[in-house]
Parts: C-alpha cells; structure tokens; sequence
C-alpha cells in the first residue's frame, strides 16, 4: 500500500535522533492516535541548518518526519514555514488516504519547531493552523 | 503467521473438492441423475459438520461464512422474535460482524448490551445474568476471541441463557479445529462457524441452528437449506467445509498440542529476550496458537513492516489496520491505555509453522522493536524519568 519512496524513508530514515541544545522543538500528535512527533531544529542567521527527528508512529508517520526533515535543511525559516503537507506528501510520491494526516502531523511539527525558536529569541510568533483543520475532504484527523 | 486471519486449504481439501467444478457440477435442485450426485455430497457434508459440532444433520446450513452466519443469526432471531422483546446482549469484544450487526439492528429499534470483559478478555457469566430483562431475546458471545485468543465459558453462559429461556448464539469462527466443540452439552443454540479458518475454502461456512428456534430468513430466494437460504449451493465449497471440519475436529488434539508448543516457545523466547512488554489476553485459556504481546513505545504497523520485510507475516490492534485510527476495541476493552494498544503485535500459528519459523521470530524481532525504540520519543521519555534502564 505504501509507495516505493515512503517505504525508502521508512527503511532509511534521514535524520532520525536528537540535536544537543536545539534552537527549537516541536512535539505534536497524541499517543491515542498512535503517533506522536517530535521534531528537532539547529538554526543559524535564519537558516534550518540541520534539522532531525523522533517518532512513535507509523510506516507512514516515520517516512513523513523523514521527509519533511530533508526538505527544511538549509531553507529559510520562511520557505520552511511553507513546507504543507501536501508538499510532504508528493515528496514521498503519495500517501494512502487514512495516512494523510500524517503529512499533517509533519508539518505542525515544523511548525512548532520554528515557533518554539521565534519564541526563545524574542521574535513574534507566526500563527499556526489551527490543530487539525486541513483542507481534504475524507476525516483524516484524530479526535483527541 | 497470521493464521487466524486465513489459512491455506489443505491439500487433501482441495483433492476433493476439485471433482465438483468438472465432473460434478449438476445443480442440485434439477432432477438429473448428476443433479441428485450433487444432492447426496452436500448431505454428506452436513452430516460431517454436524458430528464436528454434536448436532443433527438438519441443523447445519450452509452460507457464504462466518459474517453471513453472525448475521443471520443476529437478525434472523431479533427480527422473529420482536414480538417477545426487543433487547440483544452481547460483548465489547465481538467481531465486526456481530458488532456492527447489533449497531444495524440499534437504529431498528432493538437495545443492544455490550458486555463488558475483565483484562483477560473474558466475559462475567454473573455479569450476564445481571443483564437479562424480561425483553432479552438473544445472547450472543463469541467462543474464543480473534484477536487476543481468549476462550469464553461457553457452557456456562449458554446454561444461564437456557435458564432464562433466552436463545444462545456463539461465534465460534476462531475455536473450530483448536477447542472441542459440543453444542447440546455447551447449551449452543445458534453457532456460526467458516471453512477458511481450518484449511478449508473460503467462501464457505455454515449456521448450526438448534431444531425449534425461531429465526428469519436472511437470504431469500429459491428453496434451497431447506427453505432457509436461499442460492444454488456452492457444492465445491460445501465438500471442502465438510472435509476440512471432519480432519479439524479428528486432529484437534494433536494439532493443538504442537501448535501450543511452537507459540510458547515463541513466547518464552520473546520475554527473554524483550524488556517492557505486556502479554494481552488470558495465561491459560486461549486458542493454542494465539500469541499477543504489547510492546511499550513503538507502533505496530511499522512493527508489521519490518516483519514483513523478513517474511513474517503479522497483525496489530493498531489503528493502521482498521481503516480508523482508532487502536482495536479488543484492545481497549481489556483496559490497554491506547499508547500500548497501538504497539500490539499478533501472531497466530498455523499446521505449517516450524521450530525453526519461531527461531526466525525470536531472531528478527527484537532487532524490530530496538531499531523503533531508539527513534521512539515514548522512549526517549521513559528513559529520562527514570522508568526503563537502557
């Protein structure tokens, strides 16, 4: 059911662990649901320059945080602010419907990840989607 | 090593039931002597499941399987007896078929029960009693859990059902070929049971219906099971379920103790050699072949994918494989938090399993679940405060 791409990243996961002393952490998803994702970023003069991650998910939850990871490494915090889901999810060359929102679950938690670095260094915080509102049509999101 | 979602069909199975799509193919509602063939090979069928099972001949019909059979007991007694009540009990840990047969049955007016079950997954029988009213009309619990392979007492719960003059309906898809089953003794009613879950066809499957009860027809149409289900008989299935049935129950025994040898080897090994998981479903009363272990902090799919990687074949109470992302009502009904639920793996041992298939096992997997620890931020955690020594 998976792509050839999201099963690469779920064998070979790019940047599974810690940074020591981050800039900035994003931890999103609920246990409940089965995944949760933490995500961990190094940044310099506006730049994610590594970027790496844990989770406890999913085939799909894994390759997500894996790509997603690859794809904010050297980019601004801006250009990594528009990193969606969807993005995260052609990537990977297609997720199955009900994996979705673990695109989703991807870029929330870059999103918190720079927020949490906007916000030890004083900057005003760019404001996130709310929490599970995305625009696909099936219910993809977990209640809880 | 997902046995309890199918099994291959034994060669022997096949062997016989091959002549039935060539040779023998008359239908055996015609008059024709090949007709009347097909005619006395489906007898002969019924009277296998019935030895199986402890009944009489004309108590078994035959239906496409187990979710045909739950359903036609489930609506087929509700709907003929409404008149007498309107109330079903049931259990929290019923297959699908049951389950979401009762939630149809609650936007048609009946009130359903779901019994809860202890962390072992079985049923209360005093619990049971406590819930019949004077409205109740149908019990129906399963005989050993799918998932978690916990054996029910059946003949006890089917006693307080005959007790109260309520009809007794058990799912007994899992327990053909692993428990002995006797219908008259257990106080079983109604049975439904599936050829492809004792290395018979899919496909196939059969209603044990006691002689007397009152129950609707599901399938209407011709005059075939004796005007009850109606459909020209799958006659090649039907020669494989009674074959399949009668070399289940003959090597019940054997097969049980071998089966049960290979899925404690693997569990021994599995606690050996695998810190902080949780065992699901009860120590003694399971299906032989049933092994369910929890492993804290990681999930099963991608469980399942490293397995799979490896040739084994798994299932989990993960959300991934319901289509939900919900983890198993079994799961939560034995009282797993839902963290723990999602790292459940289940394999069930099969006829062809080996020693070495579980060395295989107990090779492989406790790489699996170190590999997805380590990138778990459970883990990570429980390490931190001091709840897991590396």
């Amino acid at each position: 059911m998976y792509s050839d791409t999201v099963m690469d990243h779920f064998k070979n996961p790019r940047n599974v662990g810690e940074i020591e002393n981050p800039d900035g952490v994003g931890e999103v998803g609920n246990p409940v649901c089965g995944d949760i994702m933490k995500i961990f970023i190094k940044v310099t003069n506006n730049i994610i320059v590594d970027a790496k991650f844990k989770t406890f998910g999913c085939g799909a939850a894994i390759a997500s945080s894996s790509m997603a990871t690859e794809l904010v490494k050297g980019k601004t915090l801006e250009d990594a602010w528009q990193l969606s889901n969807k993005a995260v999810a052609e990537a990977l060359e297609g997720l199955p419907p009900i994996k979705m929102h673990c695109s989703v679950l991807a870029e929330e938690g870059i999103h918190k990840a720079i927020n949490d670095y906007r916000k030890k260094n004083g900057l005003p915080l760019w404001e996130e989607k709310k929490t599970h509102s995305h625009d696909h049509d099936e219910d993809l999101t977990c209640e809880h | 090593m997902d046995h309890a979602a199918t099994t291959y069909t034994h060669p022997e199975v096949l062997n016989a039931m091959l002549p039935y799509y060539t040779e023998h193919f008359g239908n055996p509602s015609s008059i024709y002597t090949i007709a009347r063939d097909s005619k006395k090979v489906i007898e002969a069928a019924r009277a296998q499941v019935a030895k199986a099972l402890g009944g009489d001949a004309e108590e078994i019909y035959f239906t496409s399987g187990g979710s045909e059979s739950d359903n036609w007991a489930i609506k087929g007694v509700a709907f003929a007896n409404r008149k007498r009540g309107n109330h079903i009990i049931t259990t929290k840990i019923e297959h699908h078929a049951v389950l979401h047969t009762c939630q149809f049955l609650e936007k048609e007016g009946f009130r359903i029960t779901y019994l809860p079950v202890d962390q072992y997954g079985l049923v209360d029988p005093a619990e049971l009693e406590k819930a019949i009213t004077d409205q109740t009309i149908l019990i129906s619990i399963m005989y050993a859990n799918n998932e978690i392979g916990t054996i029910e007492p059946i003949a006890e719960l089917g006693a307080i059902a005959r007790k109260h003059k309520v009809y007794f309906h058990t799912d007994a898809v899992q327990a053909i070929g692993n428990v002995p089953i006797d219908v008259k003794v257990q106080n079983i009613d109604l049975l439904s049971l599936s050829a492809h879950k004792f290395y018979g066809p899919k496909g196939v499957g059969a209603l044990y219906i006691k002689k007397g009860v009152r129950i609707e027809n599901l399938i209407h149409g011709g005059g075939q099971e004796h005007k009850r289900r109606a459909g020209t008989e799958n006659i090649a299935g039907i020669v494989g379920l009674g074959k399949a049935i009668e070399r289940a129950t003959a090597n019940i025994m054997e097969h049980g103790v071998k089966i049960k040898a290979l899925r404690d080897r693997l569990l021994k090994g599995v606690i050996e050699k695998i810190p902080d998981i949780r065992i699901n479903g009860h120590p003694e009363r399971r299906l032989p072949g049933n092994f369910n272990v929890s492993f804290e902090f990681i999930e099963g799919e991608s469980m399942l994918l490293w397995l799979d990687d490896a040739g084994i074949c798994g299932s989990t109470g993960s959300a991934c494989t319901s289509g939900s992302l919900e983890p198993s009502h079994v799961m939560l009904a034995i009282g797993l938090p839902p963290e723990v639920a999602h790292g459940s793996l289940r394999l069930t041992l099969g006829d062809a399993n080996t020693e070495q298939d579980i060395d295989t096992v107990l090779e492989v997997l406790p790489k699996v679940v170190s590999r997805l620890r380590d990138m778990s931020p459970l883990y990570q955690k429980a390490v931190k405060n001091g709840e897991y020594n590396v």
